[in-house]
Order: structure tokens, then sequence, then C-alpha cells
């Protein structure tokens, strides 16, 4: 069947208004985390942040009181390294007290730089070496298959973690199962640690990639609010298919000095550069 | 402590246990299903598969998206057994192994088909004598070596009342049927399968069977050989390790190489809580072309063998 075109669904303005703000907020929290840690990732931060408040404020059906509720929608932040945008909007969204962002990567914090699933809720699973959220989200998918429950998996990984062949073994698998639950999200800002990802080892054509492997693909700006909810929210049952949606995004979005730099993959903003920072993130 | 062991004659396929305590947990508990690299007849679960294809998830010859595949399961309250030669499941996918099941705590059971040297002249790609190294230095996963299909039903028993991560080791090589008494199996402690206070020898697995064997032989000579059946290498009864050491000498075997596995946590132990002299039995590293029984006979892990070492051990303490 033919995916229902996304700009004839209709998304209301208040949740598209409310993702906006939500995203401003993930950005400034995890730029203040990473300048109070002295260590982070913001230039995938700053790429996801609008992918994660479009999940958890908008597509995502979760009660943060109840994290292992077994019909919850799954989120596998299978890029684990940008734990200051995720951690941020897991707080936000109520798993656990916003307060708690302060003691990223300090001794004895249950935010550890890379997240882990048995210490801290609304954490699906461990990541942070790449490559391991695919197959993991491949799993939460089959298990709903098999009792036919209607939660949904969604999992984001970042443009250069395709080099890992464990996501094209697990894509091969949701192809095969046509796992209609599940919808991958590529973070495509183009840049990995070192340089740019078509300079490393190309990914395009990437879109044709996961069409062989069985899925449907949808390419969409992963900046523009309106176009992430339309995608992501859009009901799984017409798909026969996993869905892989690349979102075209910039690494260190919303901070203008960090835009589209691969040094920015890690680093921490001086005083100067923070303040520049979250005077660009201000309402 | 049982009096001296006795053993059947006749020698069992522990894949065979293995399946029958699968099929009937999973008559009873739909949680459980099954997860394989395209090795359901090198497991033995062609039964399962047959009687819930539903359950059965064949994810190909893919060994790192197994391993995550199951932790997704098991996230979705299934109870997964991955089941697939011992060597592929753990060095393919160790680091899946570490972040996906033992650091996340995932209610994952893998099932280690054909370990050891089994597969024998297909060669060292194919044994797998580095897992106890590897998996026990994790923590986090339970490693089992059941000795014989008793041991091996229960380990798979316990794994499935258990929550968290196991490895359960099961050989396709031939062992008898062991007299454990009144034993209720468990990961806690270790098992004395024979009394003795000259010399004590710490085995598990295939070898369990043959340092019975060497006991009973040292039996006639007046060496009173303590046997110690080390199913559990992780967690591991430091108290049982440390009553051997009593004795004033141990010798471990293993179906393993002799770096880092069974002889070397007892070493970690003994070095630490009550140092006494040991003989360390098992492979040395990558194996020469032979039989599994060939390179067990070819490097001295027979009854025979460890009768030498204990016997060598016991004289000179």
């Amino acid at each position: 069947m033919k995916l229902e075109p996304a700009e004839r669904m209709t998304v209301s303005e208040t949740t598209v208004a409310r993702v906006r703000e939500r995203a401003r907020l993930i950005r400034r929290s995890a730029l203040e985390m990473i300048v109070k840690a002295g260590n982070g990732h913001p230039g995938g931060d700053m790429s996801s942040a609008d992918i994660l408040a479009a999940l958890y404020f908008g597509v995502l059906r979760f009660d943060p009181k109840k994290p292992l509720d077994p019909g919850r929608d799954r989120f596998v932040m299978s890029k684990g390294h940008c734990s200051g945008a995720f951690y941020s909007a897991l707080a936000m969204a109520g798993f656990f007290p916003e307060a708690d962002l302060a003691s990223y990567m300090k001794p004895l914090s249950k935010l550890n730089a890379h997240p882990c699933s048995a210490y801290l809720p609304g954490v699906e699973t461990s990541t942070g070496p790449l490559g391991h959220g695919m197959p993991v989200a491949v799993g939460m998918a089959i298990a709903a298959q098999i009792d036919n429950a209607p939660y949904r998996v969604f999992v984001l990984t970042g443009d250069g973690e395709q080099q890992e062949g464990s996501n094209w073994e697990a894509g091969m698998t949701a192809g095969h199962r046509k796992l209609s639950n599940l919808t991958l999200i590529i973070d495509r800002n183009r840049l990995q640690q070192g340089a740019r990802t078509e300079d490393t080892v190309g990914l395009e054509p990437l879109a044709d990639k996961w069409r062989a492997f069985g899925w449907d693909v949808e390419e969409i700006d992963g900046h523009d609010h309106a176009q992430l909810l339309r995608v992501l929210a859009a009901p799984a049952t017409p798909r026969h298919k996993p869905l892989c949606v690349i979102a075209n995004t910039t690494k260190g979005r919303g901070v203008s000095f960090m835009c589209d730099q691969a040094k920015w993959h890690h680093g921490v903003p001086d005083a100067a550069q923070f303040a520049t920072a979250m005077k660009e993130l201000e309402a | 402590m049982t009096a001296a062991s006795s053993t059947t004659a006749q020698l069992y396929d522990c894949r065979k246990a293995f399946a029958e305590t699968l099929e009937a947990l999973a008559e009873r508990d739909e949680r459980i299903v099954v997860v394989v690299n395209d090795s359901i007849g090198s497991s033995n679960v062609g039964g399962f598969a047959k009687r819930w294809p539903e359950r059965l998830i064949n994810v190909g010859i893919a060994e790192q998206n197994m391993i995550g595949v199951a932790a997704g399961l098991a996230n979705g309250g299934k109870i997964p057994f991955v089941c697939g030669a011992a060597c592929f499941l753990t060095g393919r996918a160790l680091e899946q192994i570490k972040a996906d099941l033992a650091y996340s705590r995932a209610n994952v059971k893998l099932c280690g088909m054909a370990s050891g040297v089994a597969y024998g002249e297909l060669g060292p790609t194919h044994h797998s004598i580095e897992d106890y190294g590897w998996l026990r230095t994790m923590g986090g996963i339970k490693l089992v070596v059941p000795s014989d299909p008793w041991e091996t039903g229960e380990a798979i028993k316990t794994a499935a009342a258990t929550s968290g991560p196991y490895f359960v080791r099961i050989s396709r090589m031939g062992v008898p049927m062991l007299n454990h008494a009144d034993r209720i199996f468990n990961c806690e402690t270790a098992e004395v399968m024979h009394d003795g206070n000259d010399v004590a020898i710490i085995a598990n697995g295939v070898m369990v069977s043959r340092a019975l064997a060497a006991a009973r032989a040292l039996e006639g000579e007046g060496i009173r050989a303590r046997v110690v059946s080390l199913a559990c290498l992780s967690p591991l009864d430091e108290n049982v390790i440390v009553e051997a050491a009593k004795t004033g000498a141990i010798v471990t075997v293993e179906e393993h190489s002799v770096r880092g596995g069974l002889g070397g946590a007892v070493a970690e132990v003994v070095a630490a809580k009550s140092p006494c002299r040991m003989r360390m039995l098992g492979f040395p590293g990558f194996l020469p072309t032979g039989s599994a029984s060939w390179l067990m006979e070819h490097y001295g892990l027979t009854a025979e063998g460890i009768a030498v070492a204990a016997r060598d051990l016991a004289v000179r303490k």
C-alpha cells in the first residue's frame, strides 16, 4: 500500500509550537550540562534536539510514572553519545527530576556520558558503542508482532553510525519480517567525528539502500517540527514495511558557530561561546 | 558431601536434555522464545520450531544482530533462549553481550552449543575455548557449565526462572549421567562430588566425569582426591575453593584455554585467600588439527592425565 503523503496529514499548531519550544529548551539544557560537566557532544545534541522533542512531546505514548508499562511505545537512542539532548528530553518528559541533569558525568551520577538502562528510567537499552540500537529495536518490534500488541518502536541512529554493519543485519531482519511497527530515524547531519560522512565512507544513496532492504523511506527536514510530527506520528497501520526516516539536519543547529563543524562533534564551549550560544537560543 | 560417586556407562548428548527441558518449560510459559542464527539443527531446537513456529526467531547468520534482537525481545516481555554454536555466539557478538545483556541486565539466556573443542578437526575458528575468560571478566552474566544431562536441565530451568542474563555452555561431547545424590542445583554453591583431603580436583563440564574417574583410580593407590564440580564460574563459590585449598594441592581441569578460565578463576581466590600448590590442566591456545577426542587425549584432558597431575601434586605438597 502506498504511504499517505505526509503533507496531507494535519498536525495541530499547538503541538508544533509545543515541540518547537521543547526543542529550544533541550538545546539550552544540553549546553548547560556540557559546560558543567566539561565534556560532551554538542554537535549531535543540537542536530537531534528537534527529533527528540517531536518524539517525546508529540509522538510517543508513555507514562513516565510507569516506565516499564508493557504497552508503552519504545524509543531507542542508538546514538548514545548525544546524551545531553536525550537526558534533557527524558527529564522534561518526567522520567526523572530535571534537577538531576546537573549531575551529568559527575562521580556516581546515574547520568553517565552514555545512557544505561539498568540505572535510569526511560532508557530502554544501554547504548554508546554504535550500531547497538537497531538490533534491539528490531527485537522489540518482533515481540510486539508476536503478541499482536499495538505499541510502536522508534530508533534514532547517527548517519556515521550507519557504517556499522549491525544496522544492516538488523535492517535485513526487519525487512524480511515486514516490521511495520518499527521506525528508524537517521540524524543525517553529514558529519561524523572526524570528517564528512561522504569523505570518510560514503553512505549515499542512503534512501535507495534502505529501500533495497525492504523498507519504506521518507526524506524530511529534520529541523521542521511540523514535518517531523506528520511523518513520525502517522499511524503505522497502513504500512506493510518498516519505515526509515532520513532526517536531514545540521550538526550544531541552533548555535551559529557550531553549525556544520566537525570539530563540535565533541567539545566544550568557553564562557564567551556559551554566552553567545545561550543568547541565540533565547525564545 | 556425597560418597564415592557412580556414573553410568552410557554416554549422553546434553543437547537432548537441553531441548527436552526447554520444550517442557515452553509448554507452561509462552514468554519463552528461541532465537537462532540459522542454527536450528545444531542447537537441536527443531522440535521447538515445529511446535511453536511463531516463537522461533531465526535472524539468519548475523550474531551481533541476534544478541540485540534477543535484548529487544526481553524488553518486550519475552524470555529469549539464544541458541548457536558457542564459538560464534560469544566471540562474534562479544560487545553486544557486554552492552546489551550484561550491562543492561537484559533477561536473555545464551546457550552456547558444541562448546569447547567439540568441533574438533574443524579447527580453532570453530573451537570455543576462550569463552570462560571473555564472559567471567564482565560480571553481570551468569556463566554455567553443566557436566551432564541432569545438570543441563537444571541449569536451563534455573535460567528460565531467574531474571537476568545467563550463558549456559552445552557440549555435544558424550558424557555419562553422574550421581548428584540429593543435590539441589543452584548457581551460588558448587558441588563436592567425591570426598578426599590429599588433593582437590576442581573441574566442570565434560571434565567432571573424567575427574571422578581419576579420583577412583587414585583411591586404589591410597590417594584420596576431592572432586569439586564448579559448574558456575560467575558467580563463583569462593568458599568451596578455600576449602579445597586446605588440602594443600589443587588441580584444575577445563575444556578451555588455561589462560583466564576455570584455573584462573580458582587461582585468583587461592592467591588472595588461601595460597596452595596448583596445577592447571587445559589447552595452551590455538590447537593443531585433530578430532575432539584426539585433542582431549593429546593435551592430557583424560582420567589418566588428571590422575598423573593429582598424584604428582599430592606427593609433593
